[in-house]
Order: structure tokens, then sequence, then C-alpha cells
């Protein structure tokens, strides 16, 4: 079985797994009863999610939203970037420098400039998103640019194919795949950046909800906050999963979930 | 006939970061219009370079090379090549892998569609078109690979160890395919081999190489009959002129006897 998800029987097992994580976890709070500002159980989280279920999801959809943005903006600019490197030594030079001193940098340090640059709204946050997600959309594209049979292109420069052809038909999707491995990294990672973003400057969002609640000692509504974004991000990968088993039938990683006779 | 491809004193150097390797030294000779040549000779004495500079893919360091009269400076129009990999792309089916070759000339797929069904038709392989390269086994896929040299009428098909990763039973089959297109179009072949027995087989004349640096030592004529069955392999002529080969690569301390 490739995906997790590709079988009734993966999927049951996923869900075994974590409805028993949650059975123990309400077990071991009623029985060792740690004070519920450390750690409350499960049962009392759902009660506060079900208590104001619009106020959690109007702000889990601020935080998806601003996550898509980042992660949509980051494939359009990583792919662009990832062409002129390939295209070019100059622009690799210029580009990787940058990109490389831009990601040794710790995001969140930088967050409270993007805040003073763009304000409180949802911009600051969608910049601090693709500055986390872009790296690797670049890199796994570079490399799947990058590594494309030479042959192949032996065979279109006889054919005398313009370098515009030799990159759309040739070229780019070889890369797919590997760019479907950077953006399932940069999905995680633009999440991830919605949050900063929310940390340092915001009025909404589960990174918003996650402040509040912490200045009124709620550990409940963090632990809300908290699964709803698992949730977020687990769903958001498997969409990435999904889309690339809808593209790329064709790629090793993927036949045995394509063609279950084996044809 | 008039010359198709004459190569005079050709020499290639490649620069590599453990200095320049001389690949191909003083390679002089004529392929005749319509002629079916063999390169043969054993591994890393140049022949694929050889291939590549008369396909323009690689420029030569000294000497020169003229296609139909032409001197070149990049590949010449009406090329079609087969490499010892197929390198079909994995996200095409095997009907898009053979009209990709119209699509990097710029002509309209509409304008060769039929001609690549039949092709494939004639390559045994009509029933897999729709399919993808990996649903096919490896004799398959290098019958794909020369319908998609074929697709345009190439005037010259060059072909770098085309059936070398084939298992015997299916090159014979290949082989024999390939001398019946020939024998109908009668176009230029320039054929890479290391197989003594299929130079022999294919060619109408077999230049011989060696390695250090690369260069042709003899250019031997096969004169056997064709159209020529499998079965020409078991004759006493065909026996000669392998011997004959076989002596010459020997005598130069090319192959041990
Ligand atoms: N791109 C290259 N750069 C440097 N050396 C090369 C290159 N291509 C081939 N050579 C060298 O040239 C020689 C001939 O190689 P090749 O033409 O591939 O031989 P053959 O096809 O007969 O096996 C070998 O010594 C090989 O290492
Ligand atoms: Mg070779």
């Amino acid at each position: 079985m490739a995906g997790m998800w590709s079988g009734s029987a993966g999927l049951r097992g996923t869900l075994g797994v974590l409805l028993a994580v949650i059975a123990l976890w309400e077990a071991a709070v009623w029985v060792l009863a740690p004070p519920p500002i450390i750690l409350p159980p499960p049962s009392r989280i759902w009660v506060d999610f079900v208590e104001a279920p619009g106020y959690f999801l109007r702000n889990s959809w601020y935080t998806l939203s601003t996550t898509l943005a980042g992660f949509a903006l980051s494939v359009v600019l990583g792919v662009g970037l990832a062409v002129a490197i390939v295209n070019s030594r100059l622009a690799e030079r210029i580009i990787y420098t940058l990109l490389v001193a831009l990601n040794s940098l710790p995001k969140v340090a930088l967050a409270p400039l993007f805040v003073i640059w763009m304000g409180t709204g949802v911009e600051p946050k969608i910049a601090i998103a693709v500055m986390l997600a872009i790296f690797s959309i670049v890199v796994d594209t570079v490399l799947g640019l990058r590594s494309v049979d030479p042959d192949a292109i032996a065979l279109a420069r006889v054919n005398h194919a313009s370098p515009f052809k030799i990159l759309v038909k040739i070229r780019f999707p070889n890369a797919l795949p590997s760019l479907f491995v950077g953006m399932k990294v940069a999905i995680s990672f633009a999440l991830v950046g919605a949050i900063v973003g929310e940390f340092v400057a915001g009025s909404a969002g589960l990174g918003f909800v996650i402040l509040v609640a912490q200045g009124q000692f709620d550990t409940s509504r963090v632990f809300v906050a908290l699964v709803l974004l698992g949730i977020l991000g687990t769903i958001l990968f498997y969409i990435v999963e999904a889309v690339e088993r809808l593209l790329l039938p064709w790629h090793v990683s993927q036949r045995a979930v394509a063609r279950p006779d084996g044809h | 006939m008039a010359a198709c491809v004459e190569i005079r004193a050709a020499g290639k150097t490649y620069g590599s970061a453990r200095g320049p390797v001389i690949a191909l030294s003083d390679v002089s000779m004529d392929v005749a219009e319509g002629e079916f040549f063999s390169l043969l000779g054993p591994s890393g004495c140049g022949k694929s370079t050889l291939l590549k500079c008369i396909s323009g893919l690689e420029g030569i360091s000294t000497g020169g090379i003229r296609v139909r009269g032409q001197a070149l400076s990049g590949p010449p129009k009406g090329l079609g090549m087969v490499f010892q990999r197929d390198v079909l792309l994995d996200w095409r089916t095997i009907l898009q892998n053979v009209l990709i070759t119209a699509e990097f000339q710029g002509r309209p797929t509409a304008e060769v569609i039929d001609r690549a069904r039949a092709l494939l038709e004639r390559f045994g392989l009509g029933a897999f078109q729709d399919r993808h390269p990996w649903e096919l086994s490896g004799g398959m896929r290098q019958r794909a690979s020369i319908c998609r040299a074929l697709l345009c009428e190439p005037e010259i098909l060059l072909m770098d160890e085309p059936f070398g990763a084939l298992d015997a039973m299916t090159r014979d089959d290949l082989n024999v395919e390939l001398t019946r297109i020939w024998q109908a179009a009668r176009r230029t072949v320039i054929f890479v081999t290391h197989s003594i027995a299929e130079a022999v087989y294919l060619s109408d004349r077999v230049a011989m190489m060696s390695a250090g640096p690369g260069r042709i030592v003899e250019i031997v004529a096969i004169d056997l009959p064709r159209p020529r069955p499998l079965s020409i392999r078991e004759t006493p002529e065909f026996a000669r002129h392998v011997a004959h080969i076989r002596g010459l690569f020997a005598a130069l301390g090319i192959v041990k006897e």
C-alpha cells in the first residue's frame, strides 16, 4: 500500500491509533488528576470547542486562508525563481546566495520587521508564510529541472526544439514529482509562517486564539486551537498528496495506486 | 552514389577536470547516400563521440564534417536519432512519445498522427499506442523510440547501440525489422555497435575503430546479398566476414584471440 489513506483498512488503522491515544489521555487525567491549567482532559477540550464553535472556526478559516495564500505565492514565485536559476549562471549565483542567507536567518526574528513594513493586516502574515515555504520549493524544483536525461535534451536539439519547448515539454514535467516533494514540505511551513505572523501582530487566526487563551490561563482553549491546527495541517498535507496522485499517475511512486490491477 | 556524410581529418578533444581527453583523432570517412554504415569497436573508442559530432550536438576540435555538402554548425535538418536507452517520456503515452518529434520541429501533430499510428502498427505496437512506457517491455520501448526517430521521415538515421540493452532474441527481431524498413526506404543509416555479428549482418560497410585515441583503423565492405534472412548468419560467407574482422582486431591487439 502506497499512502496511508489508500485503503479503508489504512484509514481504520489511523483512526484506531488516534482514538486509543485520546482514551489513554482521558484515563491518565482521571487517574493522575493534574491541575487543569497543566493538562485538561480531551472531554474538556471538546466541550470548550462546542461552546464557541463559530469563534474557533472563524479563526481557523483566517489561518487557513493566510496559509493558502502564502503557499500559492511560494509555489508561483518559487517555480519562477527555479526556472531563472536553471537558465542563468548569474541568476543562480544571486538568487541562491540571497535565498541561503535568508533561510539561515530565524524567520521569527524577521517577523516584527514585516509588521513595521506592512502593518498588522494579513499581508505581513502571508509574507512570513512565503519566506518559510519558498526555500523548499525552489531547491526541489531546481533539482527536478536539472535532473533530466541528457539524451532527452539531445533528442530535442537534434529536432531543433527551442529552449522554451525543452522547458515546457521535458524539463517542467520532469520536475513535477520533485516540485510536489517541495510542496509537501512547503504547505506545513506556510502554516507555521501564518501562525508566527499571528503571534507577532494579530487580531485573528488560531495563533491569536492561542495568545489570548494563554493570557487568560485558559489551557483548554489553547488545546482546542492546537487540535484545530493539527487537523488543518494534516488535511492540507493530504490535499497536496491527493493532487499529486491526480496529476502524476505516471510517476514511479504513484503506479501501485494508479493501477492496482498491475497492468 | 553521392557522399551523404563526409568527414575529413576530424579530431575531438574534451576538456575535463583531469585535463584534456582526446576522444577522436584524424578520422576520415565518407558515408554514401542510402548506405547502411556501422561504427564498430570496443567501448571507449569514441563511437558515441563520432556520432554526436555527425549529429552536430558536439562540435569537432579539428578537421571538418559535411552533411549533404553543408559544413556543420549545429544539428543539420532531417536527422533521426536512436540511443541505447529509449528515453521515452514517462508522462506521455507511446503515441504521444512518437509525436514529440513533430512537436519539437514545430509541425502540427495532426499532419503526422496517421503516420505515427501506421509506424506503431508496423512495429507491432498498434495495441499499445495509448499505454505508458513503463507498461512495455524493453524491446517494445526501443521499437517505440525507433518509430519516434522515423516519424518525420529523416534522411539520415543515427543509431547509438540501439539494441545494446536488449536480450539476444529481441535483438534478432529488431535487426530483422530494421533491415526491412531500411530496405524499403533506403535512408542513410549510421549504426554504432560493439557486436561484430550485428555489424556484419546489418551493414554495407563497417568502420572498425580503436581506442587511445579514438580512430578508424579499417573500413570493411560487406558484400553479402540482400535481403538477408537471419539464417545468413550460418553461412560460410558470413562467418568469413566475421572472422576477417575479428582477425583484424586481433592483429591490432584490440581484441584477444
Ligand atoms: N563529455 C565528455 N567529457 C569528457 N570526456 C568524454 C566525454 N564524452 C566521452 N568522453 C571520453 O571520450 C572517450 C570516448 O567516449 P565515447 O565516445 O563515449 O566512446 P564509445 O561510445 O565508443 O564507448 C572516452 O575516453 C570517454 O571517457
Ligand atoms: Mg557509446
